[in-house]
């Protein structure tokens, strides 16, 4: 059995072209609507990609087309990451209570205690 | 008195307006899919590419109209030109269709219009030139997602593939007059303004062929028919289908009804 690793760099979507899910998607349920996608821009380079919304494609190649067109119309864009809605797993909000209030009261966690030079951009 | 434009025209004038017209009538029957799309993403997307095309055409009138003179803007070479003096290639007014002919047409006119553009970058004529550059990445992503609508289709579920043989048999008879060249056009390439369009045949050829064996489609590219031999028709003459005259009647009807009209 072949095992084939490759370094991931920072941006780079894992899997190549078929990003966006394993190699053998499973049939959508119902095959007469297109998979839901969701969408991610780069609005520059040195930015990070940033989720803008979703649409409807078949595959991934029809989805970054389609996210090209209905999302980076007005030069939002360099770079668009598509993935599968069912890829994206989420904190439930009932447990948000666990999940968030104890960071609260942690004043000490934040970097406010350090003075950062005005040239510092996005931190 | 309505400026009307009438040929006969200087042959580089002619040929601009041929370039603007394509541009034109494609960009107008495509945006007829606004609000209709088969899918939300699809119809963003033609309407896109439609008003690619139109922008396009707004360079070229421009042009063509500095060049005519005679108070010629390019609202008067687009909105009080008769079907007669239109330029376009017959290919491009015919109806739009189903989505499937939609897809195909705009596929075989963006390979050909990339090569021309490609070869227009070379014009002795600058603005010409500029124009080309500016378009070629645009008719570049519409040859990439037009192509993967024709692979996808013609090779889809046997209706789509169905659909696609008939969109191609309909379009078929009108691809010669892409690569027969009219006379405006030799004298143009002679004075290196324009292109023989007859010179882009092979590698056109070559690339259709290939798209279209991805998508499991057969078609005679080897023996096209010219406008005057099959049809009677000649898009680059002015002998043009009752389509585009509907088409006209349509895009034209404000500026011919409140002339010098805006808003």
């Amino acid at each position: 059995m072949a095992f084939q690793i490759r370094r991931l760099l920072y941006g780079d979507i894992p899997g190549g072209e078929t990003g966006g899910g394993p190699a053998n998607p499973q049939p959508a349920p119902d095959s007469s609507e297109w998979p839901l996608w969701e969408v991610f821009i780069r609005s520059r380079q040195g930015l990070d990609h940033k989720h803008v919304g979703s649409l409807h494609a078949a595959d991934a190649r029809m989805a970054v087309e389609n996210a090209r067109d209905v999302y980076t119309r007005r030069m939002e864009g360099v770079s668009i990451w598509v993935v599968e809605s069912r890829h994206i797993h989420a904190s439930q909000p009932e447990e948000a209570g666990p999940f968030y209030d104890p960071a609260a009261d942690k004043a000490y966690r934040h970097p406010t205690f350090y003075d950062l030079p005005k040239e510092i951009d996005h931190m | 008195m309505i400026p009307r434009h009438l040929p006969p025209m200087e042959a580089r004038h002619e040929y601009l307006l041929h370039l603007a017209d394509n541009a034109l009538v494609l960009g107008h029957r495509n945006s007829e899919w606004c609000g209709h799309g088969p899918e939300l993403e699809q119809d963003i997307a033609l309407t896109n590419l439609s008003l690619d095309l139109l922008g396009q055409a707004r360079l070229l009138y421009q042009h063509a109209a500095n060049g005519i003179g005679e108070g010629a803007t390019e609202d008067t070479l687009a909105f009080l030109r008769d079907a007669s003096d239109y330029r376009n290639l017959i290919l491009l007014e015919l109806p739009r269709g189903d989505w499937g002919l939609t897809i195909l047409r705009q596929y075989l006119f963006s390979e050909f219009s990339l090569l021309q553009y490609q070869a227009l970058q070379g014009s002795t004529d600058t603005q010409l030139a500029a124009i080309a550059a500016k378009a070629i990445p645009e008719v570049t992503y519409h040859r990439r997602w037009a192509r993967d609508w024709v692979v996808r289709l013609g090779d889809g579920t046997e209706e789509s593939h169905t659909r696609m043989e008939s969109a191609l048999a309909t379009l078929q008879p009108h691809l010669g007059e892409l690569f027969s060249p009219a006379d405006f056009e030799r004298t143009v390439t002679e004075r290196g303004i324009g292109i023989d369009p007859s010179t882009l045949r092979s590698e056109w050829t070559l690339r259709v062929r290939q798209t279209l064996d991805e998508a499991d489609l057969a078609v005679d590219l080897s023996s096209l028919a010219t406008p005057s031999n099959h049809t009677g028709m000649d898009g680059k003459l002015g002998r043009h289908t009752e389509d585009l005259v509907r088409l006209l009647a349509e895009m034209q009807t404000l500026q011919r009804t409140y002339p010098g009209n805006e808003w």
